[in-house]
């Protein structure tokens, strides 16, 4: 326990039902960090929100004895930084180069392109083309590792970068009834998903899959 | 440790200079290659399969990728070796990710824009975004030399490789970036001041004609 714990004051402005929220929530949950949860309405912005993030107005912000981080993944690594225990970034400088690369791939090519088949309501067989492309590139990566997770035998900042991919993904798929991971074109990354729900620091953090399908077929309805 | 330090890059890519700067700022000897975009060696694309792009860092025969996690990787790597890139408290190293993530969802897109928008309409829109954008990063350099606390490090890093285009930006743009953002432009002078940085940068001019080639070949 590092000496100020009691006194720290951590508080993560949210939203539930978001996959970045998510990542925080599964860093605070893994290190055993005690928060409070502020929960936004989107719609209607909260001034400590607007306050606390005036370049990006968007959730998750922790804020940390009065000072606010933003961003899921560099809250994510703060949150390793400052507290040690249960790391969630390799040690070694080299790997951890890797697991910072695969995290800024899932978030800057994979979700944006598998969005954009839900969005484009699957109607683009270039945009499907895209998004198959990017998850091969993790079935691959996966498949060399030969692990249970990115991060090994436990999970890592990759596993949490890619929690869309093991949840979220799968109710948007079940709420347009339009399937991309089948366990047949993507094994590996089935039987991640299936693992990393399946993590007892994971599963207390997901929103229930009543309200995913309920959001996303209100969104996107049937493709 | 400054055995078989190899980069990947192309002398007029911003990504690449990042690098750069950060391995002349920690003294790390390395063996540069040049690269060219349309023909692209069997090296850069065995070491980065993922992007086949520049800048990749090669140190003892294994690949480092994306240029802000390249300096990440140069200021752990070489830790005993001063200055350091990034702060020693977790919240002003947070500060300084996010901000180096900044200015590569904001600073590169919306500047690109102005060279490739054409109809005067769709220029002015450009010019507008990139000034908002540089005013945000104005407002967090505050009364500070530096970006994030006092030191020069990895988001002045990711920022002044593109204080080159602004001679270009200027030109094509009929734009006036010093005197929108004097705080800026003091703080460019400021970093220039830097070896690791007036050496690693190409002179605007240099940049400015690399568009005006670019342009032509479109058939602009």
């Amino acid at each position: 326990m590092r000496s100020s714990e009691m006194a720290d004051e951590v508080t993560l402005y949210a939203d539930g039902r978001s996959p970045f929220v998510c990542r925080v929530k599964i860093a605070l949950n893994m290190k055993g960090i005690k928060y409070k949860n502020m929960e936004e309405d989107l719609q209607n912005k909260s001034g400590a929100l607007l306050n606390y993030n005036p370049v990006h107005k968007k959730v998750p912000v922790l804020v940390h004895n009065g000072n606010p981080i933003l961003e899921s993944l560099v809250i994510v690594e703060y949150l390793d930084n400052v507290w040690e225990r249960v790391p969630i970034l390799p040690q070694d400088p080299y790997e951890k180069a890797a697991a910072r690369f695969w995290a800024k791939f899932i978030d800057d090519k994979c979700i944006p392109a598998l969005y954009k088949v839900f969005s484009s309501k699957g109607e683009e067989e270039q945009v499907i083309t895209e998004a198959c492309e990017q998850l091969q590139i993790l079935e691959d990566e996966l498949e060399l590792k030969g692990k249970k997770f990115f991060g090994g035998d436990n999970i890592n900042l990759v596993d949490i970068a890619a929690d869309f991919i093991a949840y979220w993904l799968q109710l948007l798929e079940e709420a347009t009834e339009m399937k991309l991971v089948t366990r047949s074109k993507f094994p590996k990354i089935t039987e991640w998903a299936e693992g990393f729900v399946n993590c007892q620091v994971v599963k207390e953090m997901l929103p229930p899959r009543a309200i995913m399908l309920a959001y996303y077929k209100n969104r996107f309805g049937k493709i | 440790m400054d055995d078989d330090v190899i980069l990947l890059d192309f002398w007029v890519s911003v990504f690449g200079q990042r690098v750069r700067i950060a391995l002349a700022e920690k003294g790390v000897h390395y063996e540069n290659r040049e690269e060219n975009p349309q023909n692209k060696t069997p090296l850069l694309l065995e070491m980065n399969p993922v992007h086949k792009k520049i800048p990749v860092l090669i140190h003892q025969g294994k690949p480092v990728c994306e240029s802000n996690i390249i300096v990440q990787y140069i200021d752990e790597a070489w830790h005993d070796k001063s200055p350091s890139l990034l702060p020693s408290d977790p919240y002003l190293r947070a500060q300084a990710r996010f901000w180096a993530d900044f200015v590569d969802k904001k600073v590169y897109e919306s500047a690109k824009k102005i060279w490739m928008t054409e109809g005067e309409e769709d220029q002015q829109v450009a010019k507008k975004e990139l000034i908002e954008v540089l005013k945000v990063l104005e407002g967090q350099l505050g009364e500070k030399p530096y970006l994030v606390g006092e030191s020069f490090g990895l988001a002045d890093i990711a920022l002044i490789p593109f204080s080159m285009w602004f001679h270009t930006l200027n030109e094509i743009g009929k734009m006036n970036i010093e005197r929108e953002c004097p705080k800026l432009a003091a703080w460019v002078n400021r970093c220039m001041e830097r070896e690791s940085v007036s050496k690693t940068l190409p002179r605007p001019h240099k940049f400015y004609e690399f568009i005006l080639e670019m342009q032509k070949k479109k058939g602009h």
